[in-house]
């Protein structure tokens, strides 16, 4: 197994973590991290993609790079205005949830 | 030449992996918060400063040099100062509890 | 060989370390172990041969968003405390994840072989854009118009911060304050890293034209040097209705978009460059968005305004 198929597969693993606790973690500050976590996931995808494209000298076909690139300045904007959104709900209501996690429902969010 | 410069990079290199690997040893033995720092900013400054000297024994530009020199340097300031800044953190949330 | 042994150690520990952020109970360590994996993340973008990614998951992704993260989890820590969901609901949610991850991972093995590339295409008319860095033209010259709706998110995302501020406090100042322990190392600290760190943004900027780096990377650091300045409280907070604020964020799209408007009427359409100045005008570019992202990340990671008394 080559070295980018082996990204790869990391790529995958960290998607399905990312997703799980997206899905599972009721706290909205762990629902974050676990977005860019996803998010990473989704970003190694890419640089795979982006080494199996090797050719014309460069090491790696520089479009899916670039791409990357403007990711994670967009998801770096996403994770901010979730945070001011997240403390401005803490200091409103005292909580860093969304929706009411205090009963049987589960993943309620 | 080659082969004995070579042979330098791989020991100082191995030495430095060393410092790093003992740091870990202290970060995970070690009691307290306070004692773990101070492990941990010794070792890395050492062991990064291995490292360097390893790679300096690769180059053969000047420029290349100077910019390994300034990682050092730059690295060992901000993890100092930051080191301090922990410390004295740990030292006042005793203080208060 | 050796290197393939590096990048399983590599990917057992960035896959460990996903596992640990996601289960771990205190929030803080899922935070510190979040500013570790980006950080391990960036030495696989250098196997990968992207370097440029490589500085900007160092900068952006393991350095700001840390920062933020970090804030928040302090600020976070006497939220209410949470119920966990319930078992069934995790396992059920563990199977479909682990399906979407093995699909994924047999989407890796089906991937077209030999791969399809535009590097030959990027590297052909790189000659005619003046750069000699792939990914700079790719972001600068081939999907120009990419980088400028980036730039635009960015501000919009500042906005929506901003919007978020005390009602009645408007304009205020963002919610940066020196910490209670500012001492001597701190100051010691803002007085003399920002000299080389502003000089390290301009010449990652400056270089990103014809080796890794660029516009993105250089004005992080730039940023991150101006916050370092603000919370040693060497400089005050600016408020956010200043003429030299508003005008430097917005100086970078702003320039932009009238140099595509430009090259609608000489080179025939939106964000077209005149072969002979398409590396001035790209550089121009560079350079004004530069500061904007410094201004844009720097206010970003700086928060809504609050009102004076809060601590």
């Amino acid at each position: 197994m080559s070295g980018e198929a082996l990204f790869g597969l990391v790529g995958a693993a960290v998607i399905g973590i990312g997703l799980f606790g997206l899905v599972t973690n009721a706290d909205a500050l762990r629902k974050l991290l676990a977005f860019n976590v996803l998010s990473s996931g989704v970003f190694l995808f890419f640089g795979v993609v982006a080494r199996r494209g090797a050719a014309a000298g460069l090491g790696g076909d520089p479009v899916p790079q670039a791409l990357v690139i403007t990711a994670i300045v967009v998801a770096f904007a996403a994770t901010a205005m979730a945070i001011a959104l997240l403390t401005r709900l803490f200091d409103r209501t005292g909580s860093a949830t969304l929706g009411d996690s205090s009963t049987d429902e589960g993943g309620d969010a | 030449m080659t082969v004995v410069l070579d042979a330098l990079t791989v020991a100082a290199v191995v030495i430095g992996a060393l410092f790093f690997m003992a740091g870990t040893v202290g970060l995970l033995r070690f009691p307290d918060a306070l004692t773990r720092l101070h492990a941990l900013t010794k070792v890395d400054n050492l062991g990064l400063g291995f490292i360097v000297a390893g790679l300096l024994l690769q180059t053969g530009e000047l420029l290349v040099a100077l910019k390994l020199a300034g990682v050092w340097l730059f690295v060992q300031l901000s993890a100092g100062i930051v080191a301090q800044l922990v410390a004295q953190a740990i030292v006042q949330s005793r203080r208060r509890s | 060989m050796m290197s393939f042994t590096f990048d399983t150690a590599a990917a057992l520990l960035i896959v460990a370390m996903g596992g640990w952020i996601v289960i771990v109970p205190d929030v803080t360590r899922a935070v510190i172990g979040f500013i570790v994996y980006g950080l391990m993340l960036t030495i696989v973008w250098v196997r990968l041969s992207a370097v440029d990614v490589a500085l900007t998951e160092a900068a952006i992704g393991g350095g700001l968003t840390g920062m933020l993260l970090i804030n928040a989890a302090g600020r976070l820590r006497s939220a209410r405390p949470v119920l966990r969901t319930d078992a069934p609901v995790r396992f059920i949610a563990a199977l479909l994840c682990a399906a979407v991850s093995v699909s994924l991972a047999a989407v890796i093995f089906m991937l077209p072989s030999p791969a399809p590339s535009l590097a030959p295409l990027a590297v052909e008319n790189l000659q005619q854009t003046g750069l000699g860095n792939p990914v700079a033209a790719v972001l600068f010259a081939y999907r120009a118009l990419d980088t400028l709706l980036e730039k635009v998110v960015l501000l919009l995302a500042l906005l929506s911060v901003w919007s978020l501020a005390t009602v009645g406090f408007w304009p205020g100042l963002p919610g940066l304050r020196p910490p209670a322990l500012a001492g001597s190392t701190l100051d010691f600290l803002a007085r003399h890293l920002p000299p080389y760190g502003i000089i390290f943004g301009v010449y990652m900027c400056w270089n990103g034209a014809s080796e890794p780096g660029g516009a993105f990377q250089g004005g992080t650091v730039i940023a991150a040097m101006w916050l370092l300045v603000m919370i040693a409280g060497m400089r005050r907070v600016p408020s956010i209705d200043e003429a030299w604020l508003r005008r430097s964020l917005v100086a970078g799209p702003a320039i932009f978009v009238v140099i595509g408007f430009a090259g609608m009427m000489v080179a025939g359409s939106f964000l077209a460059y005149p072969p002979d100045h398409a590396k001035l005008l790209i550089v121009v570019i560079e350079v004004a968005l530069t500061l904007s992202i410094a201004a844009v990340l720097g206010l970003l990671a700086a928060g809504p305004p609050v009102p004076e008394s809060r601590p």
